[in-house]
Order: C-alpha cells, then sequence, then structure tokens
C-alpha cells in the first residue's frame, strides 16, 4: 500500500520553534540566532555588543556548545541573565533545546535575548529555535570561498559580520570578495565589516541593533 | 552531520503514518532533499541504517531524490534553474527572485503493508 505523506521532515523542529516564537513576542523581545565557525568571534562579538547596550536595553543570552560553559562564564561576568546548554554532541540547537532554557529567564524583563549557536557553518542553518532573524559571522582568515561552499547559512542569514577585518594586511583574502561571494548566495544580506580585536567598524552595527529593538518593542 | 537529528525526525513522522494506517512493515520511503538542504543523503542513509536497525523498520528502503534550486523572478517573470548559488535572475539581474524548488527537505510518500 502506497502512503502519500508530503510533509517538511523538519515539521516537529519547526512546529516547536513557531510556539517559543509566540513566547517571546507576548514580552515584544527580540531574539537573534546567531551562527558561525568555531573561533570566528560570535562570543567576543557578544561581550562587545552586550557592553556597548547594556546600559540601553535588558539582554539575555544562550549559549550554545557541545561541551564545557566557558562561554556562558565570559557572560556572566557581564552581568547578566545567561544559559549554557551542553549539547553532548550535537552540532547544532534546535527548537526544543531552547525551550528547555525558558524557566531560567523573565521575558518581560528582557528587550534582546540572544542565541549563541554550537560553532558549526552547516548544521545551524537547518533548525529554527525562533528567532526573528539569523545572524552570522565570517572571519578574515576563513576566506571568501566560503560563502560558495557553505550556501545555506548565507542564504538563511539577514545579517552578516564580517569580523577580524584587522588581520586582512596579513592575509591573502580580499573582503571586497568576500562580500561579493557572500551577496551572491543572499542579495539581500545586511554586511557589517567589523573587527573586535580594534572596536573598528562595530558602532554601525550596535546602531543597526538598536534600531531593531526598538522596532520590534513598538511592534 | 546533523543527519542523526533529520533521521529520527523522520522516523518519528513513519510511525506516526504508519499507526494512522495501520500498517506493520515498512517496505520503503521516498524523500525529496533539496539542493540547498545541507544534507548529504548517504549520512541520511547511514543515519537512518543505523536509527532502524533491530526494530520493526529494519530494511526499509530510503530513496532520495536530490531537487536541484529553481527561481522565478519578481521583475520580469522568467522562470529559471538557480545555478551556483546565484540567487538573482541570470536574465534581468534583479535580486528579486522567489526560489520556487530545492529548498525543502520533505517525504513524499511511503510503501507500507
Amino acid at each position: 500500500m502506497k502512503i502519500s505523506v508530503v510533509k517538511n521532515i523538519l515539521e516537529a523542529n519547526d512546529r516547536i520553534a513557531q510556539e517559543n516564537r509566540a513566547i517571546f513576542d507576548e514580552s515584544n523581545l527580540l531574539v537573534i540566532n546567531l551562527m558561525s565557525s568555531p573561533g570566528a568571534g560570535k562570543t567576543s562579538l557578544l561581550e562587545k555588543t552586550i557592553d556597548a547596550l547594556k546600559n540601553d536595553f535588558q539582554i539575555g543570552v544562550i549559549e550554545g556548545d557541545i561541551q564545557s560553559s566557558q562561554d556562558a562564564e565570559r557572560i556572566a561576568r557581564k552581568e547578566i541573565p545567561v544559559v549554557q546548554i551542553n549539547t553532548g554532541g550535537a552540532c547544532h540547537l534546535d527548537g526544543n533545546m531552547i525551550r528547555d532554557t525558558f524557566k531560567e529567564f523573565v521575558f518581560d524583563d528582557l528587550d534582546l535575548l540572544v542565541v549563541e549557536n554550537v560553532g558549526n557553518l552547516v548544521c545551524p542553518a537547518e533548525f529554527k529555535v525562533g528567532e526573528d532573524f539569523k545572524a552570522m559571522i565570517l572571519s578574515v582568515p576563513e576566506g571568501e570561498d566560503k560563502p560558495a561552499k557553505y550556501p545555506l547559512m548565507f542564504h538563511e542569514s539577514k545579517v552578516l559580520l564580517i569580523n577580524k577585518i584587522d588581520l586582512a594586511p596579513y592575509l591573502d583574502c580580499s573582503i571586497e570578495d568576500m562580500k561579493k561571494e557572500a551577496l551572491k548566495v543572499n542579495p539581500h544580506l545586511t554586511i557589517f565589516e567589523v573587527s573586535c580585536k580594534t572596536g573598528e567598524g562595530l558602532d554601525s552595527w550596535y546602531a543597526w541593533l538598536k534600531d531593531a529593538v526598538n522596532n520590534r518593542k513598538s511592534a | 552531520m546533523h543527519e542523526m537529528s533529520i533521521a529520527q525526525s523522520l522516523i518519528d513522522i513513519i510511525k506516526e503514518e504508519m499507526t494512522r494506517h495501520d500498517a506493520t512493515v515498512l517496505r520503503s520511503v521516498r524523500l525529496n532533499i533539496g539542493q540547498l538542504s545541507a544534507i548529504v543523503p548517504q549520512s541520511l542513509s547511514f543515519c537512518f541504517e543505523v536509527i532502524t536497525s533491530g526494530t520493526e523498520l529494519e530494511g526499509a528502503k530510503l530513496i532520495m531524490e536530490v531537487i536541484p534550486l529553481e527561481g522565478m523572478c519578481r521583475e520580469c517573470k522568467q522562470a529559471f534553474g538557480i545555478e551556483d548559488y546565484a540567487f538573482e535572475c541570470p536574465y534581468c539581474g534583479s535580486p528579486d527572485i522567489e526560489t520556487t524548488a530545492g529548498q525543502d527537505l520533505s517525504i513524499v510518500d511511503m510503501e507500507v503493508d
């Protein structure tokens, strides 16, 4: 007997992500799913962003890692609410894992929640967690061929931060080519060129993010 | 390697559908794998075998078809194949395109007894 199914395989996760989203909506909370390769600078960007915006907004963070709580400890030093998820081997966060952290937060007290996904340029892009949008970091040393090699993440992201631009003079890598390659996969990307080390370029990111949080609050 | 999670979701859906149709034996499942999805069919196949081995689903065949990316231009209304993951219209250069195929990961049908 043939059964016609026609179902999205990720339907169960998509449903949970939608339920998460409904909960975030009740508190007009902006939720960002932050993704990149390991070592591209997700936690460094978060530290800088928290320092810059913590007088304006209440920020919460969910840290996703396969193992260890080093990232959550770094964020906790900023004295903001943070929860570490250890996936114990899984290469990405999913809607269910995020839902399990809800009891640790009071969402009505927050304006911005950043979910720092597991460092991985492939898998996290496939799973929604209930975010408003995905943001990704590509660091200059990773090279300009990454959008073509890992198109899904670039395609799914709304924002691309090109980090470690201070290293560009020492590397055979062109930031212009990086941008060109990324925009080929996703012409709608908003791109920021930054260095979390020197602080260069971060002001435009902060300004953009401030607007995004304010728009979300007044929505 | 998120194929294990995908295989688990797939098996959950299969079991649900089998219960609903009073089926006890799974012969095969047909999947459409969009070109944009970051799934490696061989890995998915392997994970499916690992999870189903020793269960009532053991031996079922996964038939996978990779669906190429296709788009439609909202400006000039042309339909085209999206080559090299370039998401712009090859006719007029507009980035305002709708992806019409190749993004999804879905079950098409299953053969059961």
